[in-house]
């Protein structure tokens, strides 16, 4: 018997409503985002179509950017791969809590698990861990909070594609998206590992511009992180050393 | 350009997307993730996103432009030291692109 405060309706609107704050800082990306991928050379029409068939914040910019470069379809879609496999995390926390779902609730809420409903809907089943008396309807709160971080980014896109279509290209807007990305990285680097793997990327990339295929970033990449985890190795190694 | 030619490109990108985050859904959470992967994924935004980032800053037509008169060299800079100070990612991004406009007008371009 479930009990009468446990509704979906509230389940959901409960959702909706916790995601709502994160809204302010995804808009502004998903007008950026619009902007950015008019000025790459995509129609309006597929930048906004890449918002709903990607939907993923990243790897949308860094698709527009690989277009605007004229680069092969199987290197967007590795780097679009290597970009998004920190779903997987997501995708491994969140199975235990849908275990029990129907099928088609699991491919649903696969489809809406962006880092943003990812947080607020984890959020959720670690504040319900400790209690003895649950809603049996929570997946109804991670589809209001995903679904209402989906509609935000169709119509933040939206906005950005109606206002990039009036921007002459001498405003040099496609900067934005290395700002972007300087904004996300600098902040994040905060041990040796994670910097040497930010240079080496970077260096490598620049050395390897002229690769055929625009195989350089890919590489690049791959060569960042196994730097970084090579520091990171030895590091962990040096401090059980240390230790008595 | 075709109209509609990268579409191929965006449904296999979307697919792989997809795929990813319904993985360990779809398993049931029946096995996890190795410990040295999950670790390698830390790397990967730095990684990726600077592999992006140091093209566009220090390469002018295809020719690295090291020096003062790159304005988006300059402006990188100034965006990078915002972004180490403030954390602040619309902030980073506005000074950034008043830092390139306003080098552009007094380098010319």
């Amino acid at each position: 018997m479930v009990p009468a405060h446990f509704t979906r309706r509230r389940e959901f609107l409960a959702g909706c409503r916790d995601e709502l704050p994160i809204l302010l800082g995804v808009a502004p990306f998903g007008m950026i985002y619009g902007l950015l991928a008019l000025s790459a050379g995509l129609s309006p029409g597929t930048a906004q179509a890449m918002s709903s068939v990607v939907f993923a914040g990243s790897a949308q910019f860094i698709a527009a950017q690989l277009i605007r470069e004229a680069s092969p379809a199987g290197v967007i879609v590795l780097t679009v791969l290597v970009v998004n496999l920190r779903h997987a995390l997501y995708s491994a926390s969140m199975a235990p809590h849908l275990r029990a779902l129907r099928p088609s609730w699991k491919a649903g809420l696969a489809y809406l698990l962006t880092d943003e409903a990812y947080a607020v809907a984890i959020t959720r089943y670690l504040r319900d861990a400790g209690r003895s008396e649950v809603s049996p309807y929570r997946h109804w709160y991670v589809f209001g909070a995903g679904i209402t971080l989906w509609t935000a980014w169709q119509w933040s896109t939206a906005v950005g594609i109606f206002v990039g279509a009036r921007v002459p290209a001498s405003w040099s807007l496609d900067f934005t998206l290395a700002l972007t990305f300087i904004a996300i990285v600098v902040p994040t680097l905060k041990d040796r590992a994670g910097a040497a793997a930010a240079l080496t990327a970077g260096a490598l990339a620049v050395a390897a511009h002229r690769l055929p295929f625009k195989l350089g970033l890919p590489l690049a990449a791959v060569a960042g992180v196994v730097v970084g985890l090579a520091l990171s190795a030895r590091a962990s190694a040096a401090r059980a050393e240390g230790s008595p | 350009m075709i109209a509609g030619s990268w579409w191929p490109a965006l449904v296999a990108a979307g697919l792989v997307t997809y795929l990813i985050r319904l993985s360990f859904i779809a398993l049931l959470g029946r096995f996890e993730l190795p410990p040295l992967a999950a670790q390698a994924l830390r790397f990967v935004p730095p990684a990726v996103l600077s592999a992006i980032i140091f093209p566009e800053l220090v390469l002018k037509g295809g020719e690295l432009a090291l020096g003062w008169r790159n304005p988006r060299l300059l402006a990188g800079l100034v965006a990078a030291l915002v972004a180490w100070r403030t954390r602040n990612v619309l902030l980073t991004i506005a000074v950034g692109m008043a830092a390139l406009w306003g080098l552009q007008a007094l380098l010319g371009g």
